[in-house]
């Protein structure tokens, strides 16, 4: 069948919840399977990379990406389907914007490594050994990928055309692009596949979101009996929604939990955590300091809360020194 | 490197109190150090986290905010909302290494033209003393752990040519 357009699929660092998702089309993923050819798919399929590398360059119609980048194998996977595809889709929250796996860009790769292999409770390695990226064994060489110092989003290695957001994308939005796709009827280059309005848009709680919020305090989910009809945000719990895009169909509200932001911002926003506090800590109630600085305390991990699915893409996207 | 560092501050004030106190530094000749960029808001509240995120890593090496004292707002309550926005911004920076005053808050009203000069004077002083941030400098080194890789597969053998994986 040589007229099948050719799709492949690539995880970088992920979790698997993204292949997850593409199998949750269910019923749907017949009619995918039946337009397309498959030829790369390493959760499910039995693929080399010596069979992509001798593709011509450009013969796969699309390939989707899941994962943030963050070992060289990943970098060079990722170059590689680059170059072999057409359009590359930059798919979910971890290849769009680094996702939970750039959270690691709070810390050295160094400290990560000595917590990991040496400080961590329950480690037994007294020999303090790491893994290398090469060692010999019975005269044979051995490889590994390089851990990277910073953990990067897709666009920040290669060229991206279009980015599926989610964590991972529902079923809707992946049917969606996949009929964009097949169609032709493609929007222009490096569009985000779903709706650009903000989340608190399609949210049944919208009604009670009140227009000044005056918090006095903010709460954390285990701490308090959810109002499964009234605002998040106006409960005191931190609710991504307003800076974050819609198109989930507010899954995680209408399932009693705030937002987490994992559609990430809408095309107007530079960085999401950064428009989260300018939307939502303007409208605190205190007014002195101290006051302010009691309010803040109930948020202990801001870095993780407002760019729990974005670190990446943060303006200054690591830490420093 | 033998060239003293200058540093570079973007400071943003606000029309009604600190950008009329930075005039009246002006028609006063009061001198001061010439490292600010001013950039004139309408009020402080104009001012996003953004912005001054943008600032640092457009390779500013400290941001500066005056606006109205509290209570005196042209706004009413745009400086309340600027300060409750920074103290958790502040708290990010802070998280992100980037602490020891190079992001700075002032109230400043439109007569303290001799306070412009002293904050600028003293905050030029203070980030001198803390060296350049120099983040797209940054961005560039971190990005080189890529290189090696870049060249190596976009330099491989033509197209259609098999390649064994190692």
């Amino acid at each position: 069948m040589p007229d099948k357009p050719k799709v492949a699929f690539y995880w970088c660092a992920s979790c698997g919840g993204c292949e997850e998702a593409v199998v949750d089309l269910a019923e749907d993923i017949l009619k995918v399977v039946e337009a397309v050819d498959i030829v790369l798919w390493p959760v499910a399929m039995d693929f080399k990379k010596s069979d992509i590398e001798a593709r011509p360059d450009k013969s796969i119609a699309a390939s989707f990406i899941n994962g943030a980048v963050r070992t060289s194998e990943q970098e060079e996977w990722a170059r590689l389907l680059r170059r072999k595809s057409q359009v590359v889709v930059s798919f979910g929250a971890c290849a769009n914007s680094g996702g939970i796996p750039a959270l690691a860009n709070q810390f050295h790769k160094e400290d990560i490594l000595k917590f990991v292999y040496e400080d961590c409770p329950g480690v037994d390695n007294k020999a303090k050994t790491r893994p290398q990226t090469e060692c010999k064994d019975e005269g044979r060489t051995l490889s590994l990928p390089e851990l990277r110092e910073t953990v990067r989003s897709l666009d920040q290695v290669i060229e991206v055309d279009y980015y599926l957001p989610g964590c991972p994308p529902t079923p809707k939005v992946i049917m969606a692009a996949v009929q964009a796709l097949l169609s032709g009827k493609l929007p222009p280059r490096g569009t985000v596949l779903s709706p650009d309005i903000a989340l608190c848009e399609e949210c049944k709680r919208k009604d009670s979101k009140p227009a000044d919020l005056s918090l006095a305090e903010f709460k954390r989910p285990h701490q308090v009996l959810i109002d499964p009809e009234k605002c998040l945000l106006a409960q005191g719990l931190v609710c991504m929604g307003p800076a974050t895009r819609s198109g989930c169909e507010a899954l995680c509200p209408a399932g009693n939990m705030p937002c987490t932001g994992c559609f990430g911002p809408t095309s107007r926003v530079k960085d999401q955590g950064a428009k989260f506090v300018s939307s939502v800590f303007s409208n605190i109630a205190p007014k002195e300091e101290k006051e302010i600085d009691a309010v803040l305390d109930g948020i202990p991990d801001p870095i993780g809360s407002f760019y729990r699915y974005g670190l990446s893409k943060c303006l200054l996207r690591r830490k420093l020194n | 490197m033998t060239e003293k560092f200058e540093p570079k501050i973007v400071a943003f004030f606000c029309n009604w109190c600190t950008y009329t106190a930075a005039d009246l530094a002006g028609v006063s000749r009061l001198k001061y150090a010439p490292n600010v960029r001013v950039i004139r808001v309408m009020c402080s509240g104009r001012v996003d986290p953004q912005f001054v995120l943008e600032a640092f890593a457009r390779g500013a090496d400290g941001v500066l905010l005056g606006g109205c004292h509290p209570g005196d707002c042209h706004y009413a309550e745009g400086n309340y909302k600027t300060l409750r926005r920074m103290r958790m911004l502040e708290r990010m920076l802070r998280g992100m290494g980037i602490h020891d005053g190079r992001f700075r808050l002032e109230w400043i009203s439109g007569a303290e033209g001799d306070k412009v000069r002293t904050v600028v004077n003293d905050m030029t002083e203070k980030v001198r003393a803390l060296g350049p941030l120099d983040l797209p400098g940054k961005f560039k080194e971190w990005d080189k752990e890529m290189e090696e890789l870049e060249t190596q597969v976009n330099s491989g053998p033509a197209k259609g040519e098999a390649v064994h994986a190692r």
